[in-house]
This record gives structure tokens, sequence and C-alpha cells, in this order.
């Protein structure tokens, strides 16, 4: 046999099992197909693929899926620009819908301004860890630990500390997807609408005057809010001020100028908060003392 | 197991570390009793399992070793009153050493009384049947003395289909600086013995074994001169070695078995009970009283007055450091042994049932500072130190990376008990241990979530 024949014979065979093996792909596809509707795709590529699990959904392409059968609304992803929530509902056809906007809002005003540090800690560089030695030294063991376990796992960058080691969150940016809201041991963060702008920052659940002593900006349910409140909008439990959100628009700036510590305060939506008179009180700009 | 540790005749485990002992400030010292404090915080919580209920209202007076809380349910005990005195508050929210404020019961003190334990009743403890010799363990609050204070009636009530043939009692104290189980073995020797025949009628064990650290030679030697003839409890001497104390190591050095992954002593019939805790009960039992005081090591370098306190339950750790006094320099006052013991923040907490020790620490210097933390460079000294062979190098990187599913998951995290070996060998200065408990905190607040 020459050399021509076998290399004939060579290329002929893999011509032929490249024929067979492509006949059962072929009918693989043919006996096997799936049908998927092509629009999933085209929503995905409008979305903003964070997978953040915002919307409830655990990524960006089940919630994709929700949205063609209905399940969904456009703007259930409160990551995505609002031109491309309308491109996806005008793809559809359907109502972009009106998400409230959340964000996470942080129950503790504490800063190191106001709040008494009881000892200093030193070690592992994060609240999870300074949480676990004897709470991580703060007078209020309900309090921010300020060291920002919250903005490094934000994926948006929507989390900064402020001086008094505070964490500032960015209404803009936020998307209320909840990673903060799992990493905070003290679980000072909570998700609300925007609407809710009137807030408690305070988790302290000690009753008293005493509790002063360790933040001057704590709640003592002292219940002055609850006396004029609407309606019953604030209640007081566990010593703490609690305010009624189904009755969210009695809610008025009103009970934020009753508090004696400035522990309520009202979001104004531009990206800050006000407190009260006895909120403004504060001046002071140093860290307080250890001990 | 290394080679040279297979052929020796001491029992032991593997790995571990060997960390400096300090124990000698201490180790001589006899046990003496603490004054009372003018007020006493004695919190609900200072057990595992579910907090006590308090039975007592503001303003009744109470006589030392009367009841004033009741179990919250099983795996609970009830709480006993320190002094005679009145009940100041009930349910006030007092700092712990381990972070969360607690409800606990504040005791004033009456400065006249002559403090007599009034509630009692000889019990002749031989008549009871086992049911109500573990009703009668339930009464006294007895809870482990080891430190992890978990309510020692129910070690006795396994769950269907096991059963309690061996009893091994705790005399290791492996802690550095801690020497209260080493007096306990010295001075109440008879006490111990007594409590252990209790616990082996409670349960119908056979054998019960001592284990006693190679570093205790007298206590190894007091106790044997007054071993029953029977034969039925024996003392053997362990290698000096740190976790040699913890439950399933010494478990592993004496019976040469291992504690299945995630499963309890009484899996392998065994249970384990620290020397504090047998002298408590066979002190207590047999009078029918009440938990009320404990020994506790105060030692380290800010303490004046080292030495082996007996505390009423419920000391102010301010007044405790006061009695003892207190050096103005020093950097950190752990609430147990420094391996495993809390740092606390606060000096109001209280001596609690769980605390074995009060170690105050010298000021930071310049060899003794906060080490910088370097990138793991694979050594492997953690896996060789890791007492029951996790990967904590491992388990480090993927806790950097927040991966905790898969340390569970994969690198059995919840086998960790959190000794602290991988750290302290650590030549890149890891904290590794703080790894290990952030993690298991987010997974258990994860399945929180999830339920």
């Amino acid at each position: 046999m020459d050399e021509l024949t076998s290399n004939l014979i060579a290329i002929g065979f893999m011509a032929g099992l490249g024929l067979i093996l492509a006949s059962i792909l072929v009918l693989a596809n043919k006996r096997l197909f799936v049908y998927e509707d092509p629009r999933i795709d085209d929503v995905e590529e409008l979305l903003p693929a964070a997978n953040c699990g915002a919307c409830g959904s655990p990524g960006c392409r089940p919630f994709a899926e929700g949205l063609i059968d209905g399940t969904f609304e456009p703007s259930q992803c409160t990551v995505n620009a609002k031109e491309s929530i309308q491109n996806i509902a005008n793809y559809l056809g359907v109502d972009a819908g009106e998400a409230n906007k959340r964000v996470a809002r942080v129950a503790c005003a504490g800063g190191n301004h106001v709040a008494l540090i009881r000892a200093s800690y030193k070690g592992l560089n994060s609240c999870r860890g300074a949480a676990l030695v004897s709470g991580g030294g703060k007078g209020c063991v309900w309090g921010c630990l300020g060291m920002g376990d919250c903005g490094a796992v934000c994926d948006f960058d929507a989390i900064t500390m402020d001086d008094y080691g505070l964490p500032i969150v960015d209404e803009e940016k936020c998307t209320a997807c909840g990673n903060c809201v799992d990493i905070c041991p003290k679980d000072l963060f909570e998700l609300h609408s925007i609407e809710h702008q009137l807030f408690v920052a305070c988790k302290n659940l000690e009753k008293g005057k005493e509790t002063e002593t360790e933040c001057e900006v704590v709640c003592t349910a002292c219940e002055r809010c609850v006396v004029d409140s609407p309606e019953e909008l604030i209640t007081t439990s566990n010593n703490l001020a609690v305010i009624n959100y189904e009755k969210n628009s009695l809610a008025s700036p009103i009970a934020v100028n009753r508090c004696p510590t400035g522990a309520i305060v009202w979001f104004d939506n531009k990206g800050g908060y006000r407190t009260g008179k006895a909120g403004k009180k504060i001046i002071r700009k140093e860290p307080l003392p250890i001990g | 197991m290394t080679l040279l540790e297979r052929f020796s005749t001491r029992k032991t485990f593997g790995h571990g570390i060997h960390p400096i002992a300090h124990k000698e400030a201490t180790a001589e010292l006899a046990i003496r009793r603490l004054p009372f404090a003018k007020q006493m915080i004695v919190p609900l919580a200072q057990h595992l399992g579910a907090p006590a209920k308090a039975i007592v209202s503001v303003g009744q007076e109470v006589v030392r070793g009367e009841p004033i809380a009741e179990p919250g349910g099983f795996v609970s005990v009830p709480m006993h009153s320190p002094v005679t005195g009145v009940v100041k508050s009930v349910d006030r929210l007092v700092a712990t050493s381990s972070g969360p404020k607690t409800p606990a019961i504040i005791i004033d003190t009456y400065a006249a009384s002559d403090q007599k334990v009034l509630f009692e009743g000889a019990v002749d403890i031989w008549q009871l049947t086992p049911k109500k010799l573990v009703h009668a363990i339930q009464d006294s609050g007895m809870v482990g003395l080891g430190g992890a204070a978990f309510p020692s009636h129910v070690k006795l009530l396994p769950p269907k289909g096991m059963s309690i043939d061996k009893v091994i009692i705790n005399g290791c104290e492996c802690e550095p600086y801690l020497t209260c189980d080493h007096r306990i073995m010295l001075e109440y020797t008879d006490k111990i013995i007594l409590g252990i025949q209790m616990v082996m009628a409670a349960v119908a064990a056979k054998r019960a074994i001592i284990g006693v650290e190679d570093n205790k030679s007298d206590a190894f030697e007091m106790i044997q001169s007054k071993l029953p003839k029977d034969g039925s409890i024996s003392c053997e001497l362990v290698e000096t070695k740190y976790p040699q104390g913890a439950e399933k190591m010494l478990i592993n050095s004496l019976l040469n078995k291992e504690v299945p992954s995630g499963g309890i002593p009484a899996e392998i019939g065994v249970a384990v009970y620290n020397v504090g805790t047998m002298a408590q009960l066979g002190d207590l039992l047999p009078q029918s009283r009440g938990l009320i005081e404990r020994v506790v090591t105060v030692s380290g370098y800010g303490v004046n007055k080292p030495g082996n306190y007996l505390v009423p339950i419920g000391t102010p750790l301010r007044f405790v450091l006061e009695q003892v006094g207190l050096k103005d320099d020093f950097s950190k006052i752990i609430m147990g042994g420094p391996m495993m013991g809390m740092t606390t923040a606060s000096l109001d907490v209280a001596i609690t049932k769980g605390v074995s020790g009060v170690v105050v620490l010298a000021p930071q210097s310049f060899e003794n500072e906060k080490p910088q933390a370097y990138p793991c460079i694979k050594c492997g000294a953690c896996l060789s130190a890791c007492p029951i062979s996790l990967n904590p190098s491992m388990l480090g990187q993927l806790a950097m990376v927040r991966d905790y599913g898969t340390m569970e998951g994969g690198y059995h995290l919840n086998d960790c008990f959190e000794c602290g070996c991988c750290t302290y060998v650590c030549p890149s200065n890891l904290p590794l241990t703080q790894y290990f408990r952030i993690a298991k905190a987010i997974n258990r607040k994860i399945k929180v979530k999830e339920l």
C-alpha cells in the first residue's frame, strides 16, 4: 500500500466517523430539544448582572425568567437604571410597575463622640471579631462597633464610615440587597422603604436615665414621642420606641423635636437626616476618652 | 501520634501544644474564702440552655441557699441565693463577659447576718432511685464547673438508644494559670470520691476513671490513697499537654476511643465530669443544698495576692479584684483561662457558675504587643497542632474569602471546639480561632434565618 492510499483511508475513516457523530448530534438536538423563551436572554442583557438578590430571586437570570412569566415587575430590580427598567417594560409590553425604593438604615446614632467606650479592643479588625470579645468593649452592648464590616461587604460601595465610626448609607447607591443586614453582629441594619422617614436610631433595651451614662443619644423609652403621636403611630415595647410603619402617612417630624436625646431621627431623603433640638446640642467633635 | 508517643507509657492524645503553665504562683496556696460583697448579681443565664426563671419578687428577704429561680426547661437549672439579704431587682440587665446584657437578680447582702445556710435537709442518697438522684442533681443547680457550665443532670439522661457505662472524671486542668482543680483534688478528695459514686449510682455505671495530668502528681497520689477498695474507681496519669482537659481529648487519651464527628460522648457510653463538679456534688447532695459558691483561681501579673478563693456565685468581679488587690498597669482581665477564656470589657460582671479563673495579664510591651498578621506560608504547624486533626490553614483561607458554607460542609468547622492551638503556633500570627468563631456565629445566624 502506498502512502497516498493509506492517507485516503485515514481521511475517509475520519470523515465517516465525523458524519456519524454529527448525525447523532443532529438527532439529539431534535429529540432532546428544550424550548427556552428567547426573550429571557434578551431581558437578561438589560439587567445589571449584579446577582445581588435584592429583588428576592437568587440572581439575575431567575429574575429574568420571573419577568417573562409575570411573577416580577421590571421595577423590582432596584439596582437597574431607570432607562433599562423602561426598556424591559417596553420590550415585554408590560407596565414597569412602581416599586418602592428601599434602603438600609442603621439603628444606632452613638458614634464615639457621644457613646462611652469601656475597654479598647485590640485584635482582628472586624466588628464580628470584636463582638465576640465581651461585646466589643462599647458601653452600650447593642451599639455600633464602628469597624466597618458592613462597608466591606457592600457590593455597591454604598456604606462609608464617618468621622465618629458610624456607617453612613448612600441612599442613591443602596439597593437594599441585605448584605449588611446579614454581616452586622449587632443586627443594626434594617431595610426600609425610602418613604419611612421617621426612624428610631437606637436598639438599647435598657430602661431609665442610667442608660444615658453610656450613650448620649440613647432611647430611654421616656414615651414623650408616644404622647402626641397620632393614632398610636409610635408605641414603646422592650424599652424602645417602635414606629408602626403601616400608619407611615401620619408620620411627621414632631416626634423628632419631642425626643430629649435625639434618638429619633427624620430622614430628609436628600442623603442626610435631622434630629431634634436635643440632638443638635451635641457639638463635640472629639471621641470620648476610654473609661 | 508520633512514634515516640506510641511507645510511651503515659496516656495521651495526638497533636496538641505545650504552653507555659504559669501555675507556680498559686499551686501551693490552699483554698481560702472571700468575704461577701455588699451587693450580689445573679444572672439568670449562667449555664448553657434555657435561662432560669426568677421566683422571688422585689423587696423579698432571702436566706443563703434559698432557691431564687426555677429551671426554664429540661436543659436548665435553678439558682440559689448566695447570701442572706433582700432582693433589690429581679430583671435588671447586667453586663456579661460574653457580650450581651442578660437579666439578673440583684440581692443586697445583710451586713449583720451570720450567713448560715439554712436551706438544707439531710437525705440518705443511697436510698434514692436513680431517677430521683438525677432530679436531686438538677435541684442542686449543678453545672459543669470546668468552664462550659453545661447542666450536669442532662449528661446523666442520654438520648434513647444510648447508655452510659463509664464515667470519666477530668482532673487535667490543662489551661495555664488555673490551679483551682488541683487544690480541690488535694483538699476535697473524699468529696470527689463521694460525688463520683453518686453519679455512678445515677446511671448504673460500673467504671469510673479519674484522669490527672502528670504535673500534678501530688494530687494523683492523694486520690490513689483514698480510692475505694472495690476497684470501681481508678486514677490514671495522663501527659501534661494542652488541651488534655477537653472532653473529647481526655476520652481519647484514657480509652483510646474517638467521639464521632458531631456526636456526644454518650454515643460511646461515656459521661465526662470535672473534679470540681464532683467535689461540689459530694458536698451538696447529702444535705440537699444548692450550688452557691465555687473555687476560682485569681492569678496573673496584675494581681497582688494571687490565690485559690472560694467565691460566692454572684460576687461582682470588681469586688473580687478589690479583695486581691489589682495593680494599676495591666492589659486585660480574662474570665477563665488564657487559652479559652473570655476577656471582659467591664468590671461589673459577676462571678458565675462557669468561671474557673480570673487572669490579669501584664501590660502590652514591645515583646508581647499584638503582632502583625502575615499571609499563610503553608508550613502546616496548625495541622500538627490541631488536636482533632482539622485543617486550620484551609479553614482560615476559606474564612478570609467568607466561604463559610464550605468551611462547615467540607472541612468540619463544627467539630472545632476553639481550643486555640492553631492560633498559638501560627508563625504568621493569623487569628485563626477568631476566624472560626466568626464563621460559626454567621452560620448560626443564617440557619436561624432559614428556619
